[in-house]
């Protein structure tokens, strides 16, 4: 986009400022202003789910949720909390080691946050178009748990700290069948770039990877499974469990500093969903090629605007599909109760491990029996020039 | 230019970081201040690497050392720290040892990087003027990640003509080292799940 603009502004060649100023300056811009999209469409969701998580919480135990801010459905109650937590004392704790206190609730932000520069909305809307965007999410993602552990060390606080080594063995054990599920997807597409991934699920929804093989089916109930063990949420939520550890490692935080670990776990609550709609359920592509009928896509030859209109649609179909995703979460939480650590162990290590294990080779055999998928593809993707991906996906298992 | 002008930039910038972080990991006395500052340290390394449109290698980074290591030290001294912030004295004689290795690292790896024709200025200066046009440098170039990972199954994409079979000692992939690193792995894994077993009590051995 930088380069457009830059090679725009040269063909007007208005001398303002010298060049190399004008086009630092349009980097510049360009840069910020993809953050400050990205920043938006995450920020906007995770007040809609805050105000989901009382309202779909209240109707589940029977209860109205919030009704008096803004409104009959309580509408503005992300900002009342907002403007609360805000003004609330940032309080740092006697004990406190606290510099560690203090930036651990900006790292579990940044960690989140980084993981949306890869992940794409729509064909080609995506901040940076990494070859290795599968890869690159994953391993940032795994980087929210150091705000975790620094945060329940630096509190110099026993419940924080036993939330905190909870949280530790728990991600670092979840991390390994999560890889595995998203190895498959990965496998199957030839390609770690999640452009591709997207777009070799094109047509109608049998194309999507979920209904690839029943082997990609069980694939992603585990990692659903894993999803949500690994950003800590209800039943998994021991690192925070309420009934036992006070707040687990935010036992110490309030306000601003609590607010902050708070739209971090939202934040990557829409992260894993977002990767698992772009893995397994198609990501901008809807159950019925609505662009393809119309013709609205670049290979049919439409206008550039319509084009951009398909992909608005894209983005949609696939913010509705990431939605519905933490919606389920969310569900999730106010129905299941919280699992005991050696519960969440066995799950991990007796179930979703060799589960996923399994579901690795049986797709890599299933792949080589029936190239085409379970159900006849409408189109079969162009996969060819990607094929040597194969590999590559492979190794990441084993790092 | 416009281009060459935000990569040096934030090439100083991650250098910086990782520079000054790595310097606060060795002044620093608390360990757990010392896992962070080595984070942040191997953090802006792995910013580096994606700098370089070395995506594949600055994602492996951030997984392995960021990630992994980092939660396997952080998690040992949590488990293993008797008081609530454990804090670390170096006795003199360590910091002259420290100070002679670390040293001789430095001057080795400084030797190295300045007998690298092609990065002294004269060179580089002397090639700009050979070709007419300045380099093109690309920001965010990425590269494709395939051609390692054929190399490292045994296939050799970026030497496609058959050699003769006196020179093809070496030079079919690196099969043979990934196969050596996977079992010395697994030897570790197994060696260490032995190790924390669970002993039982009263039993004969």
């Amino acid at each position: 986009m930088a380069k457009f603009f830059i090679e725009y502004l040269d063909s007007l060649s208005i001398p303002i400022l010298p060049e190399w100023i004008v086009h630092a300056l349009v980097y510049l811009i360009v840069g910020l202003v993809q953050c400050g999209v990205l920043l938006a469409i995450v920020m906007v969701s995770v007040a809609v789910f805050t105000w989901m998580e009382r309202k779909i919480a209240g109707r589940i135990q029977d209860r109205l949720g919030p009704t008096r801010t803004g409104g009959r459905f309580g509408w503005l109650q992300p900002l009342a909390d907002g403007i609360k937590l805000w003004t609330k004392e940032d309080l740092v704790p006697k004990n406190a080691d606290g510099l560690l206190f203090r930036v651990a609730p900006y790292i579990a932000f940044c960690a989140s946050f980084t993981v949306f520069l890869a992940l794409p909305f729509s064909d080609g809307w995506v901040a940076q178009n990494l070859n290795v965007a599968a890869f690159f999410v994953l391993a940032v993602a795994g980087l929210e748990i150091f705000g975790t552990i620094l945060g329940g060390y630096g509190s110099g606080s026993k419940w924080s700290l036993f939330g905190a080594m909870r949280e530790a063995a728990q991600v670092v054990s979840y991390e390994v069948p999560l890889g595995l599920c998203v190895l498959i997807p990965v496998m199957i597409a030839g390609s770690m770039n999640l452009v591709t991934i997207g777009n070799i699920q094109a047509g109608l929804f049998t194309n999507w990877l979920i209904f690839h093989d029943p082997c990609t089916f069980i694939t992603f109930f585990v990692y659903g499974t894993c999803a949500v063990a690994s950003v800590n949420r209800a039943p998994f939520d021991l690192a925070e469990a309420e009934s036992e550890l006070v707040a687990g490692f935010m036992t110490e935080y309030s306000g601003f500093r609590w607010s902050i670990f708070f739209m971090a776990e939202y934040g990557s609550m829409l992260a894993v969903s977002a990767l698992a709609t772009t893995l397994f359920l198609g990501g901008w592509n809807g159950p019925v090629p609505v662009t393809e009928l119309l013709g609205w896509t670049e290979a049919a030859g439409a206008h550039p605007v319509l084009v951009q209109l398909g992909n608005l649609l894209g983005a949609a179909n696939f913010l509705c599909k990431t939605y519905i995703g933490v919606t389920v979460m969310i569900w999730a939480r106010w129905s299941l109760p919280r699992l005991r650590i050696d519960q969440v162990m066995t799950t991990c290590l007796k179930y979703c491990l060799p589960i996923a294990a399994a579901m690795l080779v049986g797709a890599t055999l299933w792949l080589y029996a029936f190239p085409g998928g379970m159900i006849l593809k409408q189109r079969l993707p162009d996969v060819s020039s990607q094929v040597p991906s194969d590999s590559c996906g492979t190794k990441t298992g084993d790092g | 230019m416009e281009a060459i002008n935000w990569h040096s930039f934030f090439f100083l910038l991650f250098g910086l970081a990782a520079g000054g972080f790595a310097l606060a990991v060795v002044l620093s006395g608390n360990i757990v201040r010392m896992g962070f500052y080595l984070i942040m340290s191997l953090g802006a390394v792995a910013g580096l690497f994606f700098l370089a449109g070395a995506e594949f290698v600055g994602a492996m980074q951030l997984m392995i050392y960021v990630g992994g290591t980092m939660v396997l030290l952080v998690f040992g001294v949590m488990l293993t720290a008797r008081g609530p912030f454990v804090s670390m004295k170096t006795p003199g004689g360590q910091w002259v040892l420290a100070t002679i290795v670390g040293g001789s690292l430095l001057v080795m790896l400084l030797h190295t990087a300045v007998s690298v024709d092609d990065w002294r200025v004269k060179a580089v200066a002397e090639k700009a003027e050979l070709s007419e046009e300045p380099p093109e440098v690309e920001l965010s170039e990425t590269t494709n990640p395939d051609r390692l990972g054929m190399a490292l199954v045994g296939v050799r994409s970026d030497q496609p003509d058959p050699r003769q079979p006196a020179e093809e000692f070496g030079m079919s992939g690196y099969l043979l080292a990934f196969e050596i690193v996977s079992v010395h792995l697994l030897v570790v894994l197994i060696g260490a799940a032995y190790l924390a077993r669970t002993k039982r009590v009263g039993s004969r051995d």
